[in-house]
């Protein structure tokens, strides 16, 4: 159904800069003809990496996965073409880090050859189950074509768990320059209703809207063509202002439903997921067509450049190639950009590859970037920032306390609600990069914070330490009182023990001292004889009569302790 | 091919300020006409002695603080303060006091503290304070609005009253009066009743003589300047509300004593104030609800300083100088909702 008068919620704040779509859109997207290399890096997508699994002068067919299968947020990369793999190692992709990352430099053959890797094509989508085509999504190796190149299998499937009342179909390309999904949509708008009616069919909303900025009136009406022959009630157009920034996926939501999700939320929560229209279409490829997504619509455009166009380019297809093929640079090209002008980022070459986040190279002049590279004048703290910012922040207050580097305070002014969409610095009239400022801020709270972690961490470990010293000691403390104290214990039961002497612990006790007694007297005995032979005596001068009483006591003596002995032996 | 990706940083591109402050003599021009058909020359070489001190004073300070000089000196910020700061001086003032005027604008309240973007006084309104406080019967000698005055006082006797002082020019005593303002607190001293006080010559049609014209030429350049987006509707209409609502309130309860809002909305400096002195974006507050509650409170103390003020008989200067100070606390205070928050 073509919804006639839908409602709008205009979007607050937003700038008009000169969209400068023209240029690109006068000719058909044509096919890029095949470059000598394809430089394909495995890190197209946020998330996980799975490990090369080809190696050099492997042969490659095309749609053949090059690496393992990563988890989480893993997304697979696959050959674009058939050819054979010249060179491993690291290259440089067109990211805003300026890192490079590990790839493959492949050698096409010039023959497209699928061998067996082409998927099943599932030409009646409605037959397959829900979960195969999840799994289709993976193999397929689907990522956001907005620019954020999330997974769309884990959108999806996260998206599940909460129920989808609203899919949003973000076809609102509000960036100035860029054309590729205007022009993707005049010349595929049935492929791309077939896509949005798989998204339907994995996702049951009660609504599916797609959002088109009405600067695009040929996607528009070929789009209402296309929706008309489906006879789907669900899937509704919206014709929406040309704005920047209409087409961030918050800002895009409340445009449409007029729900303001924080940035800190994900929208599924409010029952409302967006993809991207160029997402659909490759979503339309990997179900019907069976193709992974290996290539994708990039502009080429700008005043640096002489023919601007759209290519269909394979992923991996060097700038410079595209460039070439739209008839090399102008004399303007003094600037590269991945992207459009507004949020699109500088390159410091063009020997980079076309990613799956690529959708438009554009090549400019300084004078014509909308944001001024000469040095800045103070802030005058007119507030123009404020009045476009479309979520609402006080860029000219978070400048301050970013370039004070006071954290807190730019925390406190809500930092991490700014999109980085540009529109501060588009009217600065005293051309300060604030965007620049605002992600330096961002990353300097974020290594705070780690820092921050880290400190807490260690403090914890010297806490417990000290805790478990303490704890220690005090366990060797108690030990040793509970040891005195049992002693205490026994010495005064022993003493009570004494006191009341007729129980069967007296007799023992009695029949030790005996027998200590006993001993003490042999000793004794011993020792006096031991005396009586080695010392001198008083018996060596005796008179006779002396000596009889000695001889008559020894012979009683030795009477005794014969008796004695005997008794012992018993 | 190699691409730069570093910003372009030797030269400073000052253009887009220079545009806004252009805008703002522009929509001073209707307001600049009628001084000059009410006081004649006097008004014209206020204007000029102001502008060329501001520059010579903005260049030595550039030259001191090693700002570049160039850049800074032609982005017209210097000037929009020398121009707003000689409106507001008597016409003919004599050159020392638009000297000492302008070097506590410029020097003072500008560069010392931080230059532009950084001062947190209006430095006009520094300016005239200072001269105001200081040299209060200087500040007083304002001229008869009368229409065609450039015929009353030629060029020569212009650079006369400037350059060598009244006492030159015999005739200057009679051409001069009270300002409406002046002539409402001395009778309402003398407890003479409104109606009393308006019988005096220096009030017109709608306010005073001559100024009800100058201020409604203010109040054409203001709403230009609304209308071109250069500044928000939001402290001129507070102020002038706040004004209004609290002038009519008072008029009601007792007209002996309390002047007509009218009065209040088109004498002194009402007008140049709400449009061109408290919009001053960089010593105003910057939020939406900021700026609405900053001007009302301008509004506030300008009726205060009027009607229960002791010594002075207009508040604009002050009211601006008082609230300025509490920009940054109401900045604080007056965040918007961001996007999506409750």
């Amino acid at each position: 159904m073509i919804s006639s008068s839908p409602h709008i919620w205009p979007l607050k704040g937003g700038v008009h800069p000169d969209f400068h779509k023209e240029e690109s859109t006068q000719q058909a997207i044509a096919i890029a003809p095949l470059p000598d290399k394809l430089i394909v890096p495995i890190r197209q997508h946020i998330g996980e990496l799975g490990k090369l699994v080809v190696h050099v002068n492997d042969y490659v067919y095309k749609g053949q996965v090059l690496t393992t299968q990563p988890k989480g947020l893993g997304s697979l990369t696959h050959a674009p073409t058939s050819g054979t793999i010249v060179d491993s190692g690291r290259y440089p992709i067109p990211h805003v880090s300026g890192f490079s990352c590990p790839g493959i430099i492949l050698k096409p053959d010039g023959k497209e050859d699928w061998g067996e890797h082409r998927l099943t094509p599932y030409s009646n989508h409605l037959s397959v189950h829900k979960n195969q085509l999840l799994e289709r999504l993976y193999q397929a190796g689907l990522v956001g074509l907005g620019g954020a190149a999330f997974p769309s299998m884990v959108k999806i499937s996260a998206a599940d768990k909460a129920t989808i009342k609203t899919l949003i179909i973000n076809a609102a390309e509000c960036e100035p320059y860029i054309t590729c999904d205007d022009m993707l949509m005049r010349e595929n708008a049935n492929e791309l209703i077939q896509g949005i009616l798989i998204l339907i069919q994995l996702l049951q909303p009660e609504q599916c809207l797609i959002g088109i900025e009405e600067n695009k009136p040929e996607a528009i009406a070929a789009m209402q063509d296309a929706v008309a022959t489906t006879n789907n009630n669900v899937i509704k157009l919206v014709a929406i202002p040309s704005i920047y920034p209409s087409g961030d996926e918050k800002q895009l939501i409340q445009i449409l439903t007029g729900i303001a999700i924080p940035k800190s939320i994900l929208s599924f929560d409010y029952g409302i997921l967006c993809h991207n229209i160029a997402t659909v279409h490759s979503i339309y490829n990997a179900v019907v067509k069976g193709e992974p997504l290996i290539s994708r619509t990039v502009t080429v455009t700008g005043s640096g450049v002489k023919h601007p166009q759209n290519f269909k380019a394979l992923i991996g297809t060097p700038f410079h190639h595209l460039i070439n093929t739209a008839g090399g640079y102008t004399k303007k090209a003094e600037r590269l950009l991945m992207g459009g002008p507004m949020m699109g980022f500088a390159m410091q070459t063009d020997e980079v590859p076309v990613v799956k986040a690529t959708n438009c190279i554009l090549a400019l002049s300084e004078a014509e970037l909308p944001y001024s590279l000469t040095m800045a004048m103070p802030c005058i703290r007119c507030g123009k920032c404020a009045d476009v910012c479309p979520v609402d922040l006080l860029p000219q207050q978070l400048y301050w306390h970013a370039r004070a580097e006071d954290l807190e305070k730019v925390q406190q002014h809500k930092l991490f609600d700014c999109i980085e969409c540009g529109c501060c610095s588009y009217v600065c009239p005293s051309n300060i990069p604030l965007v620049s400022y605002y992600r330096h801020a961002k990353g300097a709270v974020k290594a705070n914070a780690e820092k921050l972690q880290k400190i807490d961490k260690a403090r914890e470990r010297h806490e417990y330490r000290e805790f478990r010293l303490q704890r220690e000691k005090d366990e060797r403390k108690a030990k040793l009182a509970k040891h005195k104290a049992a002693l205490q214990k026994k010495k005064a039961a022993m003493a009570a023990a004494k006191a009341n002497g007729n129980n069967k612990q007296n007799d023992v006790s009695d029949v030790i001292k005996a027998a200590m007694e006993r001993t003490k007297a042999k000793k004794a005995a011993a020792q006096q004889q031991a005396k009586h032979y080695s010392q001198p005596r008083n018996t060596d001068n005796l008179t006779a009569a002396q000596q009889q009483q000695i001889d008559q006591a020894d012979a009683r003596r030795t009477a005794s302790t014969k008796k004695h002995t005997e008794t012992d032996s018993k | 091919m190699e691409f730069t990706t570093d910003n372009l940083s030797n030269q400073i591109d000052n253009h887009k300020i220079a545009a806004e402050m252009r805008q703002v003599l522009y929509a001073l021009l209707p307001g600049i006409v009628m001084m000059l058909w009410f006081f004649g020359w006097g008004a014209l070489s206020n204007i000029i002695l102001s502008i060329s001190f501001a520059l010579g004073f903005e260049a030595l300070m550039l030259k001191l603080r090693q700002r570049p000089v160039l850049p800074f000196l032609s982005d017209y910020s210097a000037i929009v303060t020398a121009t707003l700061l000689a409106l507001t001086m008597p016409a003919y003032a004599p050159w020392w006091l638009l000297l000492v005027a302008t070097f506590f604008a410029i020097v003072i309240a500008k560069h010392l503290y931080g230059g532009l973007g950084y001062n947190p006084f209006n430095p006009a309104m520094v300016g005239y304070a200072v001269v105001l406080i200081s040299f209060p019967v200087d500040m007083v000698n304002w001229f008869t609005p009368t229409a065609f005055n450039m015929e009353q006082i030629g060029l020569s006797d212009t650079f006369a009253l400037v350059f060598k002082g009244a006492a030159n020019l015999p005739k200057w005593d009679a051409m001069t009066m009270a300002t409406p303002l002046d002539t409402l607190k001395t009778g309402l001293r003398m407890d003479t009743p409104i109606s009393e006080i308006n019988q005096s010559p220096t009030f017109g049609v709608l306010a005073g003589k001559g100024w009800e014209w100058i201020s409604l030429g203010y109040l054409v350049g203001g709403a230009w300047l609304i209308y071109r987006k250069i500044i928000s509707w939001h402290i001129p209409t507070a102020f002038l509300a706040t004004l209004m609502l609290i002038s009519t309130a008072f008029w009601l309860i007792d007209s002996s004593f309390y002047s007509p809002p009218l009065l209040h909305l088109l004498a002194g400096g009402t007008m140049l104030g709400a449009f061109f002195i408290a919009t001053d974006p960089i010593t105003a507050s910057t939020t939406p609800r900021g700026k609405l509650i900053y001007a009302a409170l301008i509004g506030f103390f300008v009726y205060a300083i009027r009607v229960w003020g002791s010594a002075y008989p207009d508040g604009v200067a002050f009211s601006v100088l008082i609230m300025n100070m509490a920009v940054p606390l109401i900045d604080y205070y007056t965040q918007p909702r961001t996007f999506g928050s409750n």
